[in-house]
């Protein structure tokens, strides 16, 4: 199968590679331990997959932000997402 | 809680996944990957980093856009939604008349976008249309071509006329929902007409409202065929809203991979919306059944 057309690149396919790979991982963890919703900071109830899809969200405006605010470089903001991806999942 | 635990009916869901993977996934990983490439045609991409995600972020063009996407969005909200409540309140609530007033109000919703645009672009022009040429022979200098306050009030009055009936339709639905006896008990302590209103009707139409005014946020947000055909994103760049611009870029100069980068941040905007859409009308429902 040729790909070519869609222009594949190392990082881009890391990128998918990892998404995929924690879509994958949580799926097992919802089979193997099921969980009830809880209701957070938000006042939402969110499950484990909805405090993900929150981080994930949240990771990418944190990225573009710090691409568009900061000449820091980019790796740093990934320091600022864990610590996001941290909070979400204690307290959403 | 005990809720059995049955996750096998998500077998029932692959053939849909499988779709969406080549209508959006795949197309999407595609546009990712030109988000981070330069390319001159012939298939050929040079690695670029972030460097489109940056120029979009700092684009003076991308701004001007996002502005204008944002007060048009927020002039047809503060029209629309009053407008619809105005049109809901005054319709007949049962017989003949209400029968025939949803389907006239329904009309413009059945009316395709691009038909839309170009009837709204007749109606304007000044030698032809019936609205620019009765405007321009009572004396009035009107031309949506040339000036850009009269090619912003003929897109948004376009989309008033089009979407205005989505929310009077979800509004009487909800203002069809209350009961006779508020009304009776509202005439016992001499209510005015205005606390019938914001006592009774408003809050029993909170929930459609939300709704509505979410749907038309993100749809005109994403807004593009109506005033493409009728202005084409002009005069100037005057009515040149998001989805405009990022067609312009992508096709008209053929600029991949900043065009990839720029859908993709209008896509993760339109997603958080969209999230927050789903997220408060699951939590209503939730409020709902309780």
């Amino acid at each position: 199968m040729d790909l070519s057309w869609m222009a594949w690149t190392w990082p881009t396919a890391a990128f998918f590679g990892s998404i995929a790979a924690v879509l994958v991982g949580f799926t097992i963890l919802a089979i193997r331990y099921p969980e009830t919703p809880r209701v957070g900071v938000l006042g939402i109830e969110t499950t484990r997959g909805d405090r993900l899809f929150i981080t994930l969200l949240g990771s990418a405006f944190i990225n573009l932000g710090w691409l568009g605010l900061t000449d820091l470089p980019q790796w740093q903001a990934l320091i600022l997402c864990a610590l996001y991806a941290a909070a979400v999942f204690r307290w959403v | 809680m005990n809720r059995t635990v049955n996750q096998k009916a998500w077998f029932l869901v692959l053939p849909v996944l499988v779709l969406v993977a080549f209508s959006a996934v795949i197309p999407l990983m595609t546009v990712v990957n030109y988000s981070v490439q330069d390319s001159f045609g012939n298939n050929q991409f040079f690695w670029a980093g972030l460097e489109w995600f940056e120029e979009i972020l700092t684009s003076e063009r991308v701004h001007n856009a996002l502005g204008r996407q944002i007060v048009f969005s927020a002039i047809i909200l503060a029209i629309e939604v009053p407008l619809g409540i105005l049109v809901a309140l005054s319709m007949p609530k049962r017989g003949f008349w209400a029968s025939l007033s949803l389907v006239l109000i329904a009309l413009p919703l059945l009316i395709p976008w691009n038909v839309v645009g170009t009837i709204w672009q007749i109606f304007g022009r000044v030698d032809i249309g019936l609205l620019g040429w009765t405007l321009r022979n009572l004396g009035v200098d009107y031309n949506y071509t040339q000036n850009a306050l009269d090619a912003w009030i003929t897109v948004i009055v376009m989309d008033v006329w089009h979407w205005t009936s989505l929310v009077a339709l979800l509004a009487y639905a909800g203002l069809q929902s209350i009961p006779e006896a508020y009304y009776q008990a509202a005439k016992i302590d001499q209510a005015s007409r205005w606390s019938v209103f914001r006592y009774i009707e408003l809050p029993k139409m909170q929930g459609v409202l939300l709704i509505a005014i979410l749907l038309r946020f993100m749809d005109s947000f994403m807004i593009y065929t109506e005033p493409f055909v009728v202005t084409g994103g002009g005069p100037g760049n005057a009515t040149t809203f998001l989805s405009i611009d990022l067609v312009k870029m992508a096709l008209g100069q053929f600029d991949l991979g900043p065009a990839a980068a720029f859908s993709l941040m209008y896509f993760l905007v339109i997603l958080l919306i969209s999230w927050v859409f789903y997220t408060v009308m699951v939590n209503l429902d939730r409020r709902g059944e309780r």
